[in-house]
């Protein structure tokens, strides 16, 4: 077998008092969606902010292709080919979606004292890896805030795409999304899994994580609750998992219908 | 691996069918300078019969808000870019009055040549701007706080230092110490005379009894504007560096977390505004071959309104150094308009004033059609 993209063993993070993680093993494999699923204070987030090099975790082994991997920022992180969009975006919603997908790493040539963008290049560009997508722009020129929900996340992820991230961490790229974005959304986590990318997928949402998912790791109060493949558990079992247990079944009883 | 649940390639593009193509009418609405450009034109047009027959459209007349469109454009576009970039410099009139003492105090009282007291003011400038960008990077206050700091420091140490040496707030003299510099004309000098002389002799322009031209050329200052608006413009349309300037301006933290160097370019823009109000005021300095330590008064707020009429949001992230012009000339205009249609010259401040008002609720519309709020 190939070797994992990421392998985490045994991660502990302490911040004082309050023990975030307590032993948690993850790996990540090429082509695979691997979706981490658990409620608010799992420790979902504090668990991607040590894979994209946020924090240095307190004790355990990261590798990353089988290396021992010591970011001490998430520049380091992305310079490994781990590319994280947070919740936030990285967009700036008043500028071109041009200007957006090349913020930081714009395509130069020199003019006298001048590094001049080469807009052509990154306006085809921009064009073409949205089309990909399925969105047509109507302008690259046009401003990111006119995108919808669903096509900020794609672009976000075009562009880490296009920069030559081997591993994408997903922040809850659903979580605000409507029903045709999210399938938009999941739709191209799909298509980028085809590259033989690792794709990291945070949410709590079971039906988002279920329709693209090949494995699946429940965190529960900064431990490992249960770990799956596809095809081993029913979204009825990971939401269990996710609340820790029975109260969501007793809800459910009581309300009559499924929660 | 089931394939089947999800389909393997995206749907073939379509259109949105809610969205209709935008044409170039549309296109040109959506820019941050258009509605400035406009009022130029609706100003023009205004004072063509307001001012009929005042002389405001002779030769002479159009220098003479020309001139004042020049010098408030040298620092309002500055101005514009700092505050695309989400800062303010309130100390851009300060400055300008500093810069011009700093180089006529050597020139007349030390008997420093004069190329030498311009470098000195100007390097001297470029260094507290450069200082007052990094308090601002550094201490995470706002720039408001820190540039309205160095507002009242510089114009106290313009008035004080020319009082501690040399006794008096205004400095004469500079046009006998420039005679035969090569650096003065730069900045204080005129160029194009031939040209005017000719149009003299061919009667088209207005001439003194002596037949020498009314204007008798074009001053530096305007050239200057025009050179600072073009790299201005240039910079932020089509370098790396005004990709910055707007991702600084629009999200910083965004912008951060993709390695733009934001505190780096806020620094730089600070320094290129006060080495452009030092600009100003070395080339009033050497046109009028006096200082005064109170010159350049209110030239902050003149800038930040000139920015803002042109299209630039207060909130950093948007706007455009043409614009920052186009709110030059309105302001020119408005002003010596006024004068030329002989009012009252007290209704300029409330016309400014309207103007100011309409700028920034129509901008705040643009801004909401730019990023599809509502």
């Amino acid at each position: 077998m190939d070797m994992p993209l990421i392998e985490a063993r045994d991660i502990h993070m302490h911040f004082g008092h309050v023990i975030a993680l307590a032993g948690i093993s993850f790996t990540l494999e090429e082509g695979q969606v691997h979706c981490l699923l658990g409620d608010n204070g799992a420790g979902k987030s504090t668990l991607i902010k040590i894979l994209s090099g946020v924090f240095r975790p307190s004790k355990g082994e990261y590798l990353v292709a089988g290396r021992d991997a010591d970011f001490g920022s998430p520049r380091d992180a992305l310079d490994a080919g781990i590319a994280t969009v947070f919740q936030d975006l990285g967009l700036v919603p008043l500028m071109s979606i041009t200007r957006n997908f090349f913020m930081g790493r714009e395509p130069v040539r020199w003019l006298g004292p001048f590094h001049v963008m080469k807009f052509a290049y990154a306006d085809r560009v921009a064009r073409e890896e949205m089309r990909r997508i399925g969105i047509d722009l109507r302008d690259p020129e046009q401003a990111v805030g006119t995108l919808s929900g669903g096509e900020r996340q794609c672009l976000a992820i075009a562009r880490a795409v296009f920069f030559g991230a081997r591993v994408l961490i997903l922040d809850e790229p659903t979580s605000a999304l409507g029903v045709a974005q999210t399938s938009m959304v999941l739709r191209y986590i799909h298509q980028v899994r085809g590259k033989g990318l690792g794709v990291i997928f945070i949410t709590h949402n079971v039906r988002h994580a279920m329709a693209v998912g090949d494995a699946f790791t429940v965190l529960n109060r900064g431990r490992v609750a249960g770990r799956f493949r596809r095809g081993e558990a029913s979204i009825e079992d990971l939401q269990g998992l996710m609340a820790g247990g029975k109260e969501l079944a007793e809800l459910a009883e009581e309300l009559g219908g499924t929660v | 691996m089931d394939e089947s649940r999800i389909t393997e390639a995206a749907p073939p593009p379509r259109l949105d069918e809610r969205l209709s193509r935008i044409n170039w009418a549309q296109r040109l609405m959506m820019r941050p300078d258009s509605g400035a450009g406009v009022g130029v034109v609706l100003l023009l047009v205004f004072f063509a019969f307001a001012a009929a027959g005042s002389g405001m459209f002779a030769a002479d007349g159009i220098m003479n808000w020309l001139h004042v469109s020049a010098e408030l454009g040298v620092v309002s576009v500055p101005a514009a870019l700092l505050m695309i970039a989400g800062e303010f410099d309130l100390s851009i009139g300060s400055m300008i009055g500093f810069s011009g003492m700093m180089a006529a105090i050597p020139a007349v009282y030390w008997g420093w040549p004069v190329w030498v007291a311009i470098l000195f003011a100007f390097a001297l400038s470029v260094a507290l701007g450069w200082l007052d960008g990094y308090l601002v990077i550094r201490t995470r206050l706002p720039s408001f706080i820190v540039s309205l700091a160095f507002l009242f420091i510089l114009r106290g140490l313009s008035l004080a230092l020319s009082v501690m040496l040399t006794n008096q707030t205004i400095i004469s003299g500079v046009n006998r110490a420039a005679k035969g510099d090569w650096l003065a004309p730069v900045f204080g000098g005129q160029i194009a005379q031939p040209v005017f002389v000719f149009l003299a002799h061919a009667h088209l322009i207005g001439t003194y009894r002596d037949g020498s031209p009314l204007v008798s050329g074009i001053p530096m200052v305007m050239i200057w504007w025009v050179i600072i608006a073009a790299v201005a413009h240039f910079v932020l349309s089509s370098t790396r560096f005004g990709n910055y300037i707007f991702a600084a301006g629009g999200d910083a933290n965004a912008a951060r977390s993709l390695g733009v160097p934001v505190a780096r370019v806020k620094v730089i823009l600070f320094a290129a505004t006060a080495f452009c109000s030092a600009l100003l005021g070395i080339a009033q300095v050497m046109e009028f071959g006096s200082a005064a330590a109170d010159r350049g008064l209110d030239m902050e707020f003149e800038a930040i309104i000139a920015a803002v009429i042109g299209g630039s949001l207060l909130t950093g992230g948007y706007g455009s150094a043409i614009g920052a012009c186009f709110g030059a000339l309105i302001f020119g205009i408005a002003q010596q308009g006024i004068y030329f249609a002989n009012w009252n010259n007290n209704w300029f401040r409330v016309f400014l004033g309207a103007l100011l008002l309409i700028a920034v609720l129509f901008n705040t519309l643009i801004r909401r059609r730019v990023t599809g709020e509502r």
